[in-house]
Parts: C-alpha cells; sequence; structure tokens
C-alpha cells in the first residue's frame, strides 16, 4: 500500500470520528438538562422516602456535606451527607452507607438519623442481593427495613443491634440472613459515627 | 440480491439472531427478567440495528476498504451513545434497570454482523429492512423469554410497565396469584439458559414440522 492510501484512508477515519463525536456531542449538549433534572428528582425521590417532605424546608439535593472516608460508614472515599434543615434548624442528616459484606458484594444505603441519633428511616439503593431471598430488603419486596425506624444506639441496647438468629431484635429471612445481618450492622455503625461526629455534621 | 419477503423471513425465523445465530446472548440472558425489560431492550437494539444498516449501506460506495471496520464501529458506537444519552432524558427510571447493558449493545456481534455481512453489500432500503427484520426477531425473542421467566419466577406478567409507557400502564401488570411466591430459579441466571434452550428446541420442532410437510417423509435425511 503506497504512502499515499495509508494517509487517504486514516483522514477517511479521521473524518468519521469527527463526525460521529459531533453527533454524540450535540446531544450530550441537548440531553444534558433533562437528565440533570431526572437524577436530581430521583434522588429527591429517595430522600424524601426517608423524610417526608412536610419536616423540612431547605434544599436537601445542594445542602450536602463532604465527609472522608470512614470504615463506620463502609466508604472508601469521600461521600455525601445530605442535611435537612425547617426554618434553619437541623432536623435530620442522611447518610449514603455500605454495608460491605452483603451475600454478593456491597449494599448501598441511605440511611437517615434525625438530629436526636433516632433513625428516620433506611433504604437500600443498590445491591446484587439474591432475587426473591436476600432482595427482601428493597421495600418493593417488604417492609423489613421500616423496623429500623425510630430505633437508636439506646433502643434497642448495642448489644442487641443484631439478628434474632445471633440473639438481636431484627428478623432475619426466610433462608437468607447473611443480608440482613450486614445491613444491621452497618445501620448500626452510620449511628456510631453520627455519635462520634454529630457536631460537625450540620 | 434477497427479496423483501426472504428478509423478513431470514430476521424472523429461519436466521434469527438469538435462536439460529445464538449472538448478543450476554444482554439477552441478563436482561429478560420480566417482559418490560426484555422489551426495552430489544427496541434499543433494534433501533441500533435499523440505524447502523442505514448509515453503513449509506456509505458503503466510497468506505476504504482497509478501514471500513473501525469505521462501522465508529458509527455504532455513535449510534448507541445517542441512544443511551436518550434514553437517559426520556426514560430514566427504565435506564436505571437497564443502563448497564445499553453500552454493551455495541458489542453484541449481530450488529457489526449485519454492518459488515449485509448492509455493506446492498443498497439503502434492503439494509435498513434487514436491520428492521433482524431488530425484531431479537425483540420478539427478549419478550417471550422475558414472559416465560416472568411468569414462571415472580407469577406476574408486565410488571413495571409503568417505567416505559408512563404511569397509566400501570393497569397492564397482571398478577396471577398474590400467594405465588416465585420460582427462583427462573428468575436467576439459569433459567434464562433453560428459558432460551426451551425457546431454541420449540423453534426446531415447529422447523421440523414444517419441512415435513414439504419434504416426503422417506426423503429425509437420517437423524443422528
Amino acid at each position: 500500500m503506497s504512502s499515499r492510501q495509508i494517509l487517504l484512508s486514516g483522514l477517511f477515519l479521521s473524518l468519521f470520528a469527527v463526525v460521529g463525536t459531533s453527533f454524540v456531542a450535540v446531544t450530550e449538549h441537548n440531553t444534558r438538562a433533562a437528565i440533570a433534572e431526572n437524577e436530581r428528582r430521583v434522588l429527591l425521590r429517595n430522600l424524601h422516602a426517608l423524610l417526608s417532605a412536610e419536616k423540612l424546608d431547605n434544599d436537601i439535593v445542594t445542602d450536602t456535606l463532604l465527609i472522608p472516608a470512614s470504615e463506620l460508614l463502609g466508604s472508601e472515599s469521600e461521600s455525601v451527607v445530605y442535611r435537612a434543615r425547617l426554618r434553619g434548624e437541623p432536623v435530620a442528616a442522611i447518610f449514603n452507607s455500605i454495608a460491605p459484606d452483603g451475600y454478593s458484594g456491597k449494599i448501598h444505603l441511605l440511611v437517615g438519623v434525625y438530629v436526636d441519633g433516632k433513625i428516620a428511616g433506611v433504604r437500600a439503593v443498590k445491591h446484587a442481593e439474591t432475587p426473591g431471598l436476600g432482595d427482601a430488603l428493597e421495600i418493593k419486596k417488604s417492609n423489613w427495613v421500616l423496623d429500623f425506624n425510630g430505633k437508636s444506639l439506646d433502643n434497642p441496647t448495642r448489644g442487641a443491634w443484631l439478628v434474632k438468629r445471633d440473639g438481636g431484635v431484627f428478623d432475619q429471612f426466610t433462608g437468607a440472613t447473611i443480608s440482613p445481618r450486614a445491613v444491621v450492622q452497618a445501620v448500626k455503625n452510620t449511628l456510631i459515627y453520627y455519635q462520634q461526629n454529630a457536631t460537625t455534621i450540620f | 440480491m434477497a427479496s423483501k419477503q426472504e428478509i423478513s423471513q431470514n430476521g424472523l425465523w429461519t436466521n434469527n439472531v438469538a435462536l439460529v445465530q445464538l449472538l448478543g446472548l450476554c444482554p439477552l440472558l441478563a436482561v429478560t427478567s420480566t417482559v418490560v425489560n426484555g422489551i426495552g431492550l430489544g427496541i434499543a437494539t433494534l433501533i441500533t440495528l435499523v440505524l447502523s444498516n442505514t448509515l453503513v449501506s449509506l456509505i458503503r460506495g466510497f468506505v476504504r476498504n482497509e478501514v471500513r471496520l473501525p469505521v462501522f464501529v465508529l458509527i455504532i458506537a455513535s449510534i448507541v451513545t445517542i441512544i443511551e444519552l436518550t434514553m437517559k432524558a426520556m426514560f430514566y427510571d427504565l435506564y436505571l434497570v437497564l443502563g448497564i447493558f445499553i453500552p454493551l449493545i455495541v458489542t453484541n456481534c449481530a450488529i457489526i454482523g449485519r454492518a459488515e455481512g449485509f448492509a455493506s453489500k446492498n443498497p439503502v432500503g434492503i439494509a435498513a429492512l434487514d436491520g428492521f427484520m433482524m431488530g425484531l426477531g431479537f425483540l420478539i425473542v427478549l419478550s417471550l423469554l422475558g414472559g416465560m421467566r416472568e411468569i414462571i419466577g415472580f407469577g406476574t406478567l408486565f410488571s413495571h410497565a409503568d417505567l416505559m409507557f408512563g404511569e397509566p400502564a400501570k393497569v397492564l401488570t397482571i398478577v396471577f396469584n398474590d400467594e405465588y411466591r416465585g420460582f427462583l430459579l427462573a428468575a436467576l441466571p439459569p433459567g434464562a439458559f433453560f428459558g432460551l434452550a426451551l425457546l431454541i428446541v420449540a423453534k426446531n420442532i415447529i422447523g421440523a414440522r414444517k419441512s415435513e410437510k414439504v419434504v416426503p417423509i422417506e426423503n429425509l435425511p437420517e437423524t443422528a
């Protein structure tokens, strides 16, 4: 093949790269606002599931704090805390916690904690637990996560933050103990983290 | 050149992407736990096939032979990225379910296969039709497999239809029996393999019946 042909082929390929990339860029530009709005809407929906809208009056999606990686939260890099306020007074903080020891890897949770250290709510946002067994930790599949509502480090006592099979107060699922055990531990650790860092969160 | 009827028959039946060519199995097996997921990925694949076949056919006259494969890959990758962004903007909830499989459409061999094997040698109209029929064949198999697995695995049909068709589509969901506890095997990946195998068996049985009608029984080749 002559160098002229190689050059032509190269130019031809570059032309297509430019055209293809331009189309992608135009689409990206036109959909950016809608995508950002969708992401915000879903995040807000998840946050409001833990904390109903009338309990706060600030823009919780933007009132955030970056906290450094913490073993208690299961995070390996900085994570975001969402802060709810009513008339300027702190109401609750919502943590992105990770249960590192699920049956199939990490279980990503949103854990809402009221200022007084009580649980506002827990939701699993991302996990790969077994469908039909471990996935009962999803609110769509069962009401199990609602058991956490109102609990704190004193209620039950720290030693009872375990599934029933391990002598604690939380139900396990039929046929699945590992997933609920991991979630109970992660929620407890989040409460401990909150207790240790309460002054710096708000 | 293949007639329109031949192309349709090829795509839907004789040379079906999923049942005969066995291409694109990764997304096929991974997403077909429900009908709605199957239809979602099926539609995205169909659109990709039609667009990629059309574009590849349009440029077939002047694309340089040495760089044709990279050019095809570029075209397919651009189309898939555009579809992904559009889906994120318009059907975000469905995107959350299918998200990771959309970029995988690029690696679906069926698409580059049709571009190289068919579209690069045929005029635009025919190439687009081929893309449509191949995509439709894939979509039908995805939906059937999704339906089978959803009925057996969860005892429902068209659950989460609202993700794709909006809030009114919630009424589409059929729950056969509230007491049904589900059959885990069907919902897990092995269920996808069993389901696909059953579909292939069914296709082969129907195919064998059809050919019996044409070929006199004594002329059939000996079966192993």
